[in-house]
């Protein structure tokens, strides 16, 4: 069992108001917050050894250097890569994914090749591929999401075939909160040849993660989401696939030897970092790891699994109106919760809880697809938890959810 | 920003009349053949509005409807406006659509302004929520677009 209540003590800004009402803050699938030791670590680096990387002979960019790579090295064996050389520091998942799209996928595939996403990715899981499409000729296919809110894996077999050159999909939904069965598709892809990118953007900071158990060939994932700073994530690829791709941007930092007219280029993952990289915020990233680590992520996952269990009661008792997305069976699903009511549309219950000190999300969740072509509605209502959330904050969701009821229900029995 | 807020403002926001349009939304459909049609769209929460307007020989306004989905503030928002604007001519409206963004900027209005926009001051509580004023301007975002097209397509006015 976790401490809550001295993890809670871990995060400064948990002790503040909102509205004089205590943060309840369950929006952890946008962003999470982060404890004093990733914000101290960012501190300590730029008041006591802030300098420039690989470029120094001096004390303070060796001291940079080393806490940069350590961090890469924390990242790395974190999410189970066998080594520091097959993880790229991105912005974010999305760079990260938009490096796989420009620096594998547009050299490597032509018309008619397939790239197999699903109906419930995040726009940065679709629009890099749409790009590709149209500028190899590839073509998209989708492996549809049952009424359960799952993979519909049934035709699977014909989905993924021989012009198949890529599968990429999401470890966990954002919105459906779904734990794809990824490994399974990761030997359905490379049987027929292809690779597959997971989007862990919703797993690495939930559960434990292993890219080599998972056998993907590419996984990205961004550090604020995992109680790291912002402008860092990681990228992991294959070392055999890493070899065969081109650069991404380029600059300083990502060459070896230059001419007036030519460059070789350095060694992988330096290859696809040009210019400086965010120094503060990978360092700090190793430190929100340190923190994780410290917790262990079985545990982490474990806390989440009973808090949304005990969500998923709790809500329940809602009017009928509400509808809740995503699977009911924990053990395939993370910590968010999409809900709908046709009484109160997400957007008034997002202000409603926000005047009681509750941060959820509402909208599209930057799956419009999903959200609009296979929900079915404009925009849900989202609450994801992370390991500072209790199950009194899950309370108070429901008390305020209440509330927002009784003020569309009052009125409504007044205008009919 | 100030997020001190006083403990009625939800109150403010969710007035009686505002619910009432949102529940019972006035004018509400798409017409077949319309002079003026115009979509407005909200990425940032998906909200969406469609207005399709008629005009009558001499260029007024003869039939409004809208349709569309989202929150309560930007549908109780497009009833209102089709309420409000049946049977006038396009500079009446531009000049209706101006003193409401007008009012929803916090400026002070003319007592003529006012005039204008009778009944649309019960949105004004939606200004302590600057998050949603977008939602309130959605319609008039769409009103406006509108009558541009209108203006430069079929009246060949320059834009
Ligand atoms: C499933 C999923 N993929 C990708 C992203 C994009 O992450 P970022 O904005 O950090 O690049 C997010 C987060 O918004 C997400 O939830």
């Amino acid at each position: 069992m976790l401490d809550i209540k001295a993890i809670r003590k871990d995060f400064p800004i948990l002790s503040r108001t909102v509205y004089g009402k205590p943060l309840v803050y369950l929006d952890n699938a946008a962003t999470s917050q982060k404890p004093s030791s990733v914000i101290e670590t960012i501190t300590n680096y730029y008041q006591n050894y802030n300098s420039n990387v690989h470029r120094g002979v001096h004390a303070l960019s060796m001291e940079a250097t080393e806490h940069y790579e350590a961090a890469r090295e924390k990242v790395a064996n974190f999410i189970g890569a066998p080594d520091s050389t097959c993880l790229i520091f991105v912005r974010g998942t999305t760079e990260g994914i938009n490096l796989v799209a420009s620096s594998w996928a547009i050299p490597n595939l032509g018309p008619g090749d397939e790239i197999l996403l699903s109906e419930m990715e995040h726009h940065s899981n679709l629009i890099p591929w749409q790009r590709v499409a149209q500028i190899t000729g590839a073509v998209l296919k989708f492996i549809p999401v049952t009424e359960e809110g799952v993979l519909d894996l049934e035709n699977l077999s014909a989905l993924i075939n021989n012009r198949t050159k890529l599968v990429s999909v999401t470890h966990v939904s954002n919105v459906l909160g779904t734990i794809n069965p990824v490994k399974e598709l990761a030997r359905k892809a490379h049987n027929v040849g292809a690779l597959i990118m997971l989007d862990a953007a919703q797993s690495v900071p939930h559960m434990p993660v292993n890219v080599q158990d998972l056998e993907c060939d590419f996984l990205a994932f961004s550090s604020h989401k995992m109680l790291g700073p912002t402008g860092i994530g990681g990228l992991y690829v294959r070392p055999s696939v890493l070899k065969t791709m081109q650069p991404f941007q380029s600059g300083g930092e990502m060459v070896k030897e230059v001419t007036f007219t030519s460059a070789s280029w350095n060694d992988h993952p330096f290859q696809f970092e040009a210019g400086t990289p965010s120094i503060s915020a990978s360092i700090g990233l190793g430190a929100a790891v340190d923190y994780l680590q410290s917790i262990g992520m079985d545990e982490v996952r474990n806390h989440e699994m009973a808090i949304t269990q005990y969500a998923l009661e709790e809500l329940k008792h809602l009017s009928e109106d509400f509808i809740f997305y995503g699977p009911n069976d924990i053990s395939i699903r993370g910590g968010a919760i999409s809900f709908y009511s046709d009484l109160v549309h997400p957007h008034d219950l997002g202000t409603i809880l926000d005047q009681e000190g509750i941060a959820i999300r509402t909208g599209h969740h930057c799956a419009m697809p999903l959200v609009r072509e296979r929900l079915k509605v404009s925009a849900t209502a989202r609450a994801s938890f992370y390991i500072y959330n209790t199950e009194s904050e899950v309370d108070q969701l429901v008390k305020a959810l209440k509330k927002a009821t009784r003020i569309f229900t009052n009125a409504y029995k007044k205008n009919i | 920003m100030d997020y001190s807020f006083d403990i009625n403002s939800l109150d403010d926001l969710y007035q009686e009349v505002i619910l009432d349009h949102y529940q019972r939304p006035r004018n509400k459909g798409v017409l077949t053949n319309p002079d003026i049609s115009s979509k407005g769209f909200n990425p940032f929460c998906g909200d969406e509005i469609i207005l399709s307007i008629k005009l009558d020989s001499k260029g007024k306004t003869k039939c409004i409807l809208f349709d569309g989905q989202g929150c309560s503030i930007s549908q109780a928002s497009a009833s209102m406006l089709t309420e409000l604007l049946s049977n006038k001519n396009l500079d009446e409206l531009k000049s209706i659509s101006y003193s409401f963004r007008a009012m929803m900027r916090g400026e002070s209005l003319s007592s003529g302004e006012m005039s204008l926009i009778e009944g649309l001051e019960v949105l004004e509580g939606v200004r302590k929520f600057p998050i949603r004023i977008k939602c309130a301007l959605l319609a008039w975002a769409a009103l406006e677009d509108g009558i541009e097209e209108y203006s430069v397509k079929v009246l060949k006015k320059e834009p």
